[in-house]
């Protein structure tokens, strides 16, 4: 019934080209070894990018991500390894607080966006606290795992597609799922119908604060350490990532898989402008341009289609 | 009171000073189908809030099936079993068709609920509208507004766990095209035979006369006449609504005026044009296009606008129209903005003059202009959307169905004021979809599937013709 | 007329008062706290708080263009107006003018290119100026060469001096605030950005220049950047490429706790003062009363929150 949307040929495509481009560049990347140090890194950028996915849902906007994320593993590097109980609560507690602004957000009808402006000092702030400097530990169970050489098929490729496989059966699939999606829709015809629009935002605020748990919890296992500044820039590159992937900023529209792609794309793209040995002055900027160039694909691609 | 399934009994709400019902009594027997016509403002929204359980009423008592004070939310309405078609849509546009059935439906959850799902609304749309071509799986931003209406309706009358036994229409057939909306009227029989209610509220008088078996009338907040259908006509009817101060319906325009004055505007070969064909208005006229609803005539208009030269009157005043934090005042004067500018800046006061003088023109019911537009009524909102394109200095005044859901006094102001304004040398383009309006034009071009089928002359406007031409 | 008979009640409900009434809450405070200095933490609130003051405004003007609608290359056209604006003057009194113009040229350009992406490539405004400021980012790196220019002294004077405790870029900041509070509600354009932002299909059919006007907001917003950057590489002694970073998150915070709709529409300059003092003095207050960095984050996090909050989302018009 769900055909997959047309919208993911595009960040499919992107992402072949520029794995293509990387393969040819530099041969040895072609490797089990190569991707899993390219790829590496993208996990937590994907589900830092699934949390920006779960706002997106509901039209909102999370500018809280990356210092909630940094958050998450200044307590995973600290509490979690000295003290599992306790960090086990403090995660649930983050989460519970996405919830408890999601509620905030619903019941003053507050513009997302500065809510969670105002959260990320929170965040930062809190993090700062718990870890002044860099450091701390990665539980070992946690570094294991996230190190663990699959047979065969990379673990980040692996965990890619079951977390984009996961996600796309929870919002794309489940009855469940539809109700979320119709509040991003047309929220007041979804609350004619008895569902309760605080109850799903909650929802959906909680989830994103499990992605993004989820996403420090990875980035600490794959460091080995924490720093509370260690996620800024997830927060924009996870908008930028879920926009890349078919997602839109309104009307409910969301691409789970299309989003993991996007993720992995924008981590792909660094190492790309590695291997073409561009000035690091010029990384930036050419970074921005393949966005630029990708998303004016797509926009043109759409325009074309509703013609 | 056995046999009825819905009362209600000196039921009054009030929102704030602002009596919307005033002391209603009225029932709904199991089986009948009530037609419910009233202006803009009489209290028809509030009527069918009540019932859904969006609202609660002031003071008066509300028993549905017998028991009083069980709607009170809209999970207690649908789990009674009623059923709302509201008059904007509520379907979610990102979802599936089948995805916005299982939205109403509660128990289509678990395995396999979107199979169910999709089966149930083909077999709805089947029942209701034999011969959609509406697939269960599209995305709703991809229907026609026709088509997001037929979804609509149909969704009303699928049955899962509790089966619809009262079933309300807000201007069902509004987007609706005849044929459509006379398989509608035929499924509303069918239903009312098997004992379901149907509540059909709506400006389009003969279809209530047509298919209700009695007929409430609603004015300031009450029920004011509530017979069986078989006792009024048009008139009565709209005699009852505007309190008895009902005019003899207009007189048609005198076809030999402006005989001769220039053509301004000629329309050649546009995409919604044969070739070879041109749509031509001259200098003074009142262009009619008709057609059914949704055949490209919103288009035609909005793809022909030029800010130079026309001003456009939005049908859609939301999507189309109104700035909704603006106020009045300045919802009128964006449209001319020129002839407020003292040294690059606007004058304020030249601005209020001329929202005043509109006021008085278009009888708009506002304490203050200042006032935001929002606490105007539908049909005042409307008033000041023709004042904002009269204002304007344009020669072409567009007009995309503007008086849907306006009530009749409105109505008959503008029209008085669309013949004024012709008269003084302005040219109309009036798309509409009632056959009344129509003749209320000088010539008539008939839309059907995106393209002009005939081009009717003054004395060729017939309702005969124009239904010909539409299909 | 109302505002006579009832001052208070308007004042509640202009969308600015309460930034104000927090601002003066924490100055307040920060005076019981510190016990003096009032009028020294003021004159420090107004020479930081003009560069917000000033980005803010055109940060506003583009939120008010609707819902999606912001400039996320403000810091990174900050410092490509100072890099070239410094590098221009060479430290000459001379070079001031053609300098100026110059940097401001950039930020019109880069808000020309932004609304380019957003409008022609129909790329959402938040990526769009996001991508292009890495682009702007590179150039300015590029333009700088790694070497610090230090600003003429004329200008160095400009943007420090302070006679009397006022600094005298407030004033350019507040000739600016009270311009564009004059273009918002008095000419055409002013009035275009709020209806496009209200319903951009019907200024459309309303008849307004709907692209011309919304092209013209992220250029405004750009030059807006670029009157900045001029000013802060002055202030603090040469253009540095991170000097924008903080006026990414302080610029929207400014626009949205001034009372700016985020939903478009509806755009308020004196709250972007009234929040700019606000941010800073209460940084200072946080300072004063000793807390660390962590607790002085956690607390303007939860402040900015209460103070929304306490705005209510949904203001009456």
């Amino acid at each position: 019934m769900h055909r997959l949307d047309a919208r993911l040929l595009l960040p499919v495509a992107t992402f072949v080209i520029l794995l293509g481009a990387i393969f040819w560049l530099q041969p040895r990347t072609m490797s089990y070894f190569g991707l899993n140090l390219m790829l590496n890194l993208a996990v937590p950028l994907a589900l830092a990018t699934l949390a920006q996915m779960m706002f997106l849902t509901i039209n909102d906007l999370d500018l809280s991500i990356g210092s909630f994320v940094g958050l998450v593993a200044c307590i995973t590097a600290t509490w979690l390894h000295d003290r599992p109980w306790l960090g086990v609560l403090a995660l649930l507690g983050c989460i519970a607080s996405y919830a408890a602004v999601g509620a905030l957000v619903q019941w003053r009808q507050l513009p997302s966006i500065v809510v969670t402006l105002g959260m990320s000092f929170v965040w930062l702030g809190l993090a700062i606290l718990l870890l002044p400097s860099p450091g701390g530990n990665a539980p070992d169970w946690l570094a294991t795992f996230v190190g663990y050489h699959m047979p065969l098929v990379p673990l980040p490729i692996v965990a890619c597609v079951v977390i984009g496989l996961f996600t796309h059966a929870l919002m794309m699939r489940t009855s469940f799922g539809v109700v979320l999606r119709g509040m991003g829709g047309f929220a007041r015809a979804v609350e004619r119908a008895g569902w309760s629009a605080l109850r799903a935002r909650m929802t959906l605020y909680a989830l994103a604060g499990c992605f993004g748990v989820l996403s420090g919890l990875a980035l600490v296992g794959l460091t080995t350490s924490a720093d509370a500044n260690i996620a800024q820039r997830y927060t924009l590159l996870s908008v930028a990532a879920s926009i890349l992937g078919g997602c839109s900023f309104f009307g409910g529209r969301i691409a789970p898989i299309g989003t993991v792609i996007g993720a992995l794309t924008l981590a792909l793209a660094s190492s790309a402008l590695t291997f073409l040995h561009l000035g690091a002055d010029w990384q930036v900027g050419a970074q921005g341009a393949i966005l630029i160039a990708v998303l004016a694909l797509r926009a043109l691609t759409a325009r074309e289609r509703e013609a | 009171m056995p046999g009825e399934l819905v009362r209600f009994t000196e039921v009054t709400k009030s929102f704030g000073p602002v009596r919307a019902l005033d002391g209603v009594d009225l029932s709904i027997a199991p089986g009948e189908c009530l037609g419910l016509v009233g202006h803009n403002g009489a209290g028809k929204s509030t009527l069918i809030n009540l019932l859904t359980g969006a609202l609660t009423p002031t003071s008066g008592s509300m028993q549905v099936a017998g028991s009083p004070g069980s709607v009170h939310d809209p999970r207690a309405a649908r789990r009674l079993g009623i059923r709302c078609v509201f008059q904007e849509l509520s379907l979610c546009p990102n979802l599936t068709v089948a995805e916005n059935i299982r939205l109403v439906h509660p128990v289509l959850r678990g395995w396999n609920w979107s199979k169910r799902a999709a089966a149930l609304i083909r077999t709805s749309l089947d029942t209701v509208f034999p011969g959609h071509c509406i697939r269960a799986g599209a995305t709703v931003s991809s229907l026609s507004l026709t088509e997001r209406q037929m979804v609509e309706i149909a969704r009303a009358f699928t049955t899962t766990d509790v089966a619809p036994r009262l079933v309300i229409l807000d201007e069902p057939t509004s987007s609706l095209d005849a044929s459509t909306a006379s398989q509608l009227l035929a499924h509303i029989r069918r239903m009312t035979q098997q004992g379901c209610s149907v509540l059909l509220v709506t400006h389009m008088l003969h279809e209530v006369l047509e298919s209700a078996d009695r007929i409430a009338v609603m004015s300031d907040g009450r029920v004011v006449g509530c017979d069986p259908a078989d006792a009024h006509d048009r008139d009565s009817l709209v005699a009852l609504m505007s309190g008895g101060t009902h005019r003899a319906s207009v007189a048609r325009l005198a076809a030999d005026r402006r005989t001769g004055s220039s053509p301004v505007l000629e329309v050649r070969a546009q995409a919604g044009l044969k070739a070879g064909e041109s749509l031509v208005a001259n200098e003074g006229e009142v262009i009619g296009l008709g057609g059914l609803a949704g055949h490209g005539q919103t288009e035609f208009l909005v793809d022909l606008f030029s800010a130079r030269t026309m001003a456009i009157v939005a049908g859609d005043r939301k999507r189309d129209g109104v700035f909704p934090l603006w106020s009045i005042r300045e919802n009128i004067s964006v449209g001319a903005y020129r002839k407020h500018l003292r040294h690059g800046l606007l004058d304020l006061a030249s601005e209020q003059a001329s929202a005043e003088d509109w006021r008085g023109r278009m009888k708009i019911r506002a304490p203050d202009m200042d006032n935001p537009i929002l606490s105007l009524s539908g049909g005042n909102q409307q008033k000041a959307l023709f004042a904002r394109a009269l204002d304007s200095d344009a020669r072409i005044i567009l007009m995309d169905d503007p008086m849907r859901g306006v009530d009749v006094q409105t109505k008959q102001d503008v029209y008085a004021m669309i013949r004024a304004q012709a008269a003084a040398g302005r040219t109309f383009l009036w798309y509409t979809t009632e056959m009344d309006e129509l003749y209320e034009c000088d010539r008539v071009y008939v839309f059907r599937e995106g393209r002009i089928m005939a081009a009717l002359g003054p004395n060729e406007i017939t309702e005969e013709r124009v239904l010909q031409a539409s299909f | 007329m109302n505002r006579a008979a009832a001052p208070l009640r308007w004042l509640v409900r202009q969308p600015w008062s309460w930034s104000f009434a927090a601002a003066i809450l924490v100055w307040l405070v920060a005076a019981v706290a510190a016990g003096q200095g009032a009028g020294g933490a003021l004159t420090a609130a107004l020479a930081f708080g003009t560069f917000t003051m000033i980005v803010g405004l055109g940060q506003m003007v583009v939120v008010t263009l609707g819902p999606g609608n912001v400039d996320l290359s403000i810091p990174s056209t900050i410092a490509l107006a100072g890099v070239i604006a410094m590098k221009l003057m060479d430290g000459s009194n001379g070079g001031i003018v053609p300098g100026i113009l110059a940097a401001l040229a950039a930020g019109a350009a880069v808000g020309l290119a932004n609304a380019g992406l957003v409008f022609l490539l129909r790329i959402p405004p938040i990526v769009a100026t996001l991508s292009a400021s890495f682009i702007v980012q590179s150039v300015a790196i590029e333009v700088g060469g790694g070497m610090l220019v230090k600003p003429p002294p004329a200008l160095a004077w400009f943007s420090t001096a302070a006679p009397l405790g006022l600094p005298l870029a407030a004033f350019v900041a507040l000739a600016l605030s009270l311009l564009v509070k004059l273009v918002l509600a008095r000419t055409i354009f002013g009035r275009t950005v709020s209806a496009i932002g209200q319903n951009r299909r019907a200024a459309r059919l309303a008849g307004l220049q709907v692209n011309r006007v919304a092209v013209a907001t992220y250029a405004l917003s750009g030059v807006l950047s670029a009157v900045c950057g001029v000013l802060l590489a002055s202030f603090s002694g040469g253009a540095s490429l991170d000097m924008g970073v903080e006026y990414l998150l302080s610029s929207i915070a400014v626009v949205v706790i001034g009372g700016t709709s985020v939903n478009g529409g509806r755009a308020s300059p004196a709250g972007v003062w009234g929040a700019a003092l606000f941010l800073f003095l209460l940084v200072s207050m946080l300072n004063t009363l000793g807390f660390g960095a962590g607790t002085r984050m956690v607390l303007t996090g939860l402040v900015i929150i209460g103070v929304i909050t306490a705005a209510g989302g949904e203001r009456a018009a």
